[in-house]
């Protein structure tokens, strides 16, 4: 239950100049071949996952319009796709997006728990960004991991049977990891293993 | 030639023809209220599940009922389909529910609505609503958005017809708004800090049908059951010129396209006739507009008009 | 008997990848079907396999794949609906994550029957990390000659992507998904058309779910008629359940369909009993979209039949005393459990994933979200209790696509097999707001 007035502010374009490197060019480029010649605009959310990732976590207008330019679509097809998935964020986040699970199982299993012992730990409530700009707190709806309950994720990382302590650990291993230089990217493969 | 009975009335329709068009051809008390969908903007229709009616006979070749009511302004006719509206208490039931849905977060501010008198949302809820509310949460509201000089945009009174963003769609050159966001949090927007300028950005206030759009230089003028409709032409490189210009005496209050008598417009026109001729020298008038009994506009009150009876079954249990 | 299809070998180490995989006889069938049937005789196998959906519906997947409009001139679409949402269904994440060639191999062959050239997986975007092994899984298929052009010598051509979508529940919903995968927001279509005829990119499409289309390798290799002989009439097969709640063993089981719903409770192969020594109270059987059961009729039908878990049995008695198998997500409540708060938070997942387009979604979703978090929180008034059952049936039926439904059925089949704890709520809410979730069983049983 929230809040029954939405402040849906309007955004402003700022006009600072975005592009995508040659890489990640390349990259958009091999998504587009995935998809029909005349059927561009389908590449529209892989390709918003890729910006938000490359510009910091979040989107903004400027990026938006970039890829519209992109996909020659109008920047108001960008704007409808944006605000109607829950994974896309229009405002800036943290490093770390920590998003806890409230759906029924979890819920029953303690999900509310978790949810709270973060907000206490990181000292902000949910929604809010701590101070360091290193997490982002959030609520979500059913994360399918229902029977590792409860869980949560942060950015594409699954941490399931959470218990208080468990918490603890993950907050320090990121916070660790977030002071190294650039951490090296793992594969799925030795994420797995 | 399709064969399709509505309310026991029987008519021979083309191939293609949904059930709604084929009930406009009867006519009368048959033809289901249609909110979102308007017979001019491709796509629109099925969403607002106001004309909802019942198939008791998909067709003589497979004459079984259809499990669900079903949309009649999206459904096609097929030959021997028989099809229950304001004979079918399921269905009055189900349309008494959508007005329901639909009121339940609107905020009721007709006395202050330059749509009042000319509102289908007003018109629906006076044949299928209910007397009172069960509605008792917080209404939901938005901050009020500018789109410019010449629209006045209410979201608070949106019902997502979604019927602005297919004539902006399919009128404009350039579309910049759409439905943002999504469940009851959806809202039409520009998303950005923008005015909607545009030859034909007018044609979305006449598309809408409450007062969420309304034309914003004639806001707080004068109500629309004080002016008289009167048809007028114009040559006009733009558009059609054809217009109904709303006027007290000699003065033009406001421009709107002709519409039907199911509100649809007939001629999408450009914003110079609807916001630069406000002379009524400009225009060659053709005479008084043809005014349904059913509007405020010509008779101060409803006449004629037949409520059908709402069933409620909810209340014959309690009984 | 322990009987194993989509999850065969999913012991074996590395069975994740191709070369395991087809050590343990992995992509036989795309041999076999691609050189020695015609496309028609695999639709016609899967016809007589008589395998239904697996995603939620049920509905049969040969007949689904029959309706292809094969006078289109447009290219065909198989796409696979990985958008797994459902609230207590973890089940294709499981799949995918552990056997990906099990989806893959049963891709080939249905694109193959359907005539299709490209096939998409719409993974739900929470899901990201299974995409990298999805494309890990492709690129090893596109090196062995199983994808791409000319497949294993057959002049048959084949492209699967990946497609990975960015946090909508109603976009397991197939038409949603489409449009979701045409790059737009996740509104479903107006039906018909079905996608079978105007599909993605108004094509002629077939959207299939990851356990079904997982099947489809055994089936080829098998025979439709074998199949047939595995579950309970017209529940053939195995179906994978996903158990989770206050159980002692969560996680994903294969089952036979058929499997008596006691047994797969209390056995130590599957669920374990309940947790902590506690009383079983309900039971969710098909995801948190089908009614709730109270213990009785979860285990036995109002005639006295032992429950099982296919789609007939769940589905006897009708929504009065039955449910549905729904997409196998179960989950179980014991004795502390607060039916009330649970409805609620089902309530305000559908009303936080309602995509606004239909009046009655968008507004009935919000409404009762609304009137549960009063009750929930002792504010509640005796009245509302039928407000919520009114409601809930002016929603049912009456909107574009299922969620309509999925939003209003388990508030009305909380309330006909708990009534009692709704009206506690109301005539105790001092009790109700100071007691915190999972206690409320002591005090409405006294």
């Amino acid at each position: 239950m929230s809040d029954k007035h939405f402040h849906h502010k309007l955004y402003v374009k700022k006009n600072i100049d975005v592009a995508f490197s040659p890489d990640t060019l390349r990259k958009v480029e091999s998504i587009l071949s995935h998809y029909p010649e005349d059927q561009k605009k389908s590449a529209l959310i892989p390709v918003l996952q890729i910006a938000q990732e490359e510009f910091g976590g979040s989107l903004n207008v400027d990026i938006m319009d970039y890829v519209a330019s992109l996909l020659n679509i109008t920047p108001i097809e960008v704007y409808e796709v944006a605000t109607f998935y829950s994974q896309f964020y229009l405002d800036p986040v943290g490093k770390y997006v920590i998003e806890v699970c409230q759906t029924g199982p979890c819920a029953i299993c303690g999900g509310e728990d978790v949810l709270h012992y973060l907000e206490q730990k990181l000292k902000i409530k949910v929604g809010e960004t701590t101070e360091d700009k290193l997490f982002t707190l959030k609520a979500v709806e059913c994360l399918g991991a229902c029977g590792s309950a409860p869980v949560m994720q942060v950015n594409t990382e699954f941490y399931e049977y959470l218990n208080l302590d468990k918490i603890d650990d993950i907050l320090e291993t990121l916070r660790k990891e977030s002071a190294l230089p650039k951490p090296e990217k793992q594969t799925w493969k030795e994420r797995l293993s | 030639m399709l064969t399709v009975t509505i309310d026991n009335h029987t008519i021979e329709v083309e191939e293609g023809t949904t059930i709604l068009q084929a009930a406009r051809l009867i006519g009368g008390d048959i033809v289901p209220p249609a909110m979102c969908y308007h017979s001019k903007l491709k796509d629109s229709g099925g969403k607002c599940r106001t004309c909802m009616v019942k198939v008791v006979q998909g067709s003589t070749k497979d004459p079984r009922p259809m499990p669900k009511l079903v949309p009649s302004c999206r459904t096609a006719v097929m030959d021997g389909m028989v099809v229950q509206n304001i004979t079918s208490p399921e269905v009055l039931e189900a349309r008494r529910a959508v007005v329901e849905f639909l009121l339940i977060n609107h905020p009721l501010d007709c006395p202050v609505c330059d749509q009042a008198g000319e509102c289908d949302l007003q018109n629906l809820s006076y044949e299928h609503g209910s007397n009172t509310s069960r509605f008792e949460e917080e209404k939901r509201t938005y901050d009020p958005i500018t789109i410019g000089d010449l629209i006045q945009f209410h979201p608070n009174r949106c019902i997502l017809c979604y019927r602005c963003v297919y004539a902006a769609e399919q009128f404009t050159n350039k579309r910049m708004h759409g439905v943002l966001y999504r469940g009851d949090k959806a809202e039409i927007s520009t998303f950005i800090q923008q005015a909607i300028d545009n030859d034909f950005s007018g044609n979305m206030i006449d598309v809408c049908p409450v007062g969420a759009l309304t034309d914003k230089p004639f806001r707080f003028k004068n109500r629309v059951w004080f002016l008289k409709p009167m048809d007028a032409h114009r040559s006009c490189t733009k558009c059609s010129g054809k217009a109904t210009l709303w006027m007290r005496g000699n003065e033009v209050y406001r421009v709107t396209g002709r519409r039907n008598k199911y509100g649809e417009v007939e001629d999408f026109i450009c914003n110079e006739c609807r916001y630069e001729k406000k002379d009524a020298t400009a225009w060659e008038i053709e005479g008084p507009r043809a005014i349904e009994p059913t509007s405020v506009i010509s008779q101060n009150h409803y006449r004629n008009m037949v409520k059908p009876s709402v069933i409620n079954p909810l209340k014959e249990k309690m009984e | 008997m322990e009987r194993k299809i989509i999850l065969e070998n999913i012991e074996v180490e590395g069975i994740r990848f191709l070369n395991v995989y087809r050590k343990h006889g992995g992509y036989s069938s795309v041999e076999k079907a691609l050189k020695t049937m015609t496309p028609d005789e695999v639709v016609n196998e899967v016809k007589l396999a008589g395998l239904r959906g697996r995603g939620g519906a049920g509905f049969p997947a040969g007949m689904k794949w029959s309706f292809i409009d094969k006078k289109s001139n447009k290219p065909h679409y198989l796409v696979c609906n990985a958008d797994e949402s459902e609230p207590g269904t973890f089940k294709d994440r499981y799949l995918m994550e552990h056997i990906p060639h099990r989806l893959i191999e049963g891709m080939i062959c249905a694109s193959y029957a359907l005539e299709a050239h490209t096939a998409y997986i719409y993974v739900r975007g929470e899901y990201k990390y299974i995409v990298g092994i999805l494309n890990e899984a492709i690129k090893e298929c596109y090196q062995q000659g199983l994808l791409g052009e000319n497949i294993l010598g057959s002049h048959y051509d084949l492209d699967i992507y990946v497609h990975c979508g960015a946090g909508a529940y109603i976009c397991g919903e197939e038409t949603a998904l489409l449009e979701s995968l045409e790059g737009k927001r996740g509104n479903p279509r107006l039906k018909p058309p079905f996608p079978a005829v105007k599909g993605l990119y108004q094509s002629p499409t077939v959207v299939n779910n990851v356990e079904t289309l997982s099947n489809i390798g055994w089936i080829v290799n098998n025979g439709g008629e074998t199949f047939a002989k595995i579950g309970i009439g017209k529940s053939t097969g195995t179906k994978l359940i996903s158990a989770c709640g206050h159980i002692n063993r969560p996680g994903v089981y294969e089952i036979e369909l058929g499997l008596p719903v006691e047994e797969f409770l209390y056995s130590e192969q599957y669920c374990g009993g309940i947790k902590d020594g506690k009383e079983l109270k309900a039971v969710i059987p098909g995801g948190s979209s089908v009614p709730i059961l109270p213990k009785n009729l979860i285990l036995n039908t109002l005639q006295g039949e032992k429950r099982l878990l296919s789609y007939e049995s769940l589905a006897e008695g009708g929504f009065v005393s039955g449910s549905m198998l729904g997409s196998g997500g179960f989950i179980v409540y014991d004795e502390d459990d607060c039916i009330v708060r649970n409805t609620y938070n089902f309530s305000r997942f559908y009303h936080h994933e309602s995509c606004g387009q239909c009046s009655p979604c968008r507004e009935g979703t919000g409404w009762m979200d609304s009137v549960l978090y009063r009750l929930e929180n002792g504010e509640g008034k005796m009245k509302d209790i039928d407000l919520l059952v009114n409601i809930s049936s002016h929603i049912e039926g009456n909107t574009i696509c299922p969620l309509g439904d999925a939003a209003a059925w388990p508030v009305a089949a909380a309330i006909r097999h708990f009534r009692e704890e709704f009206e506690f709520h109301v005539t105790h809410p001092e009790i109700v707001r100071n007691i915190k979730h999972g206690s409320l069983a002591k005090y409405i049983n006294n």
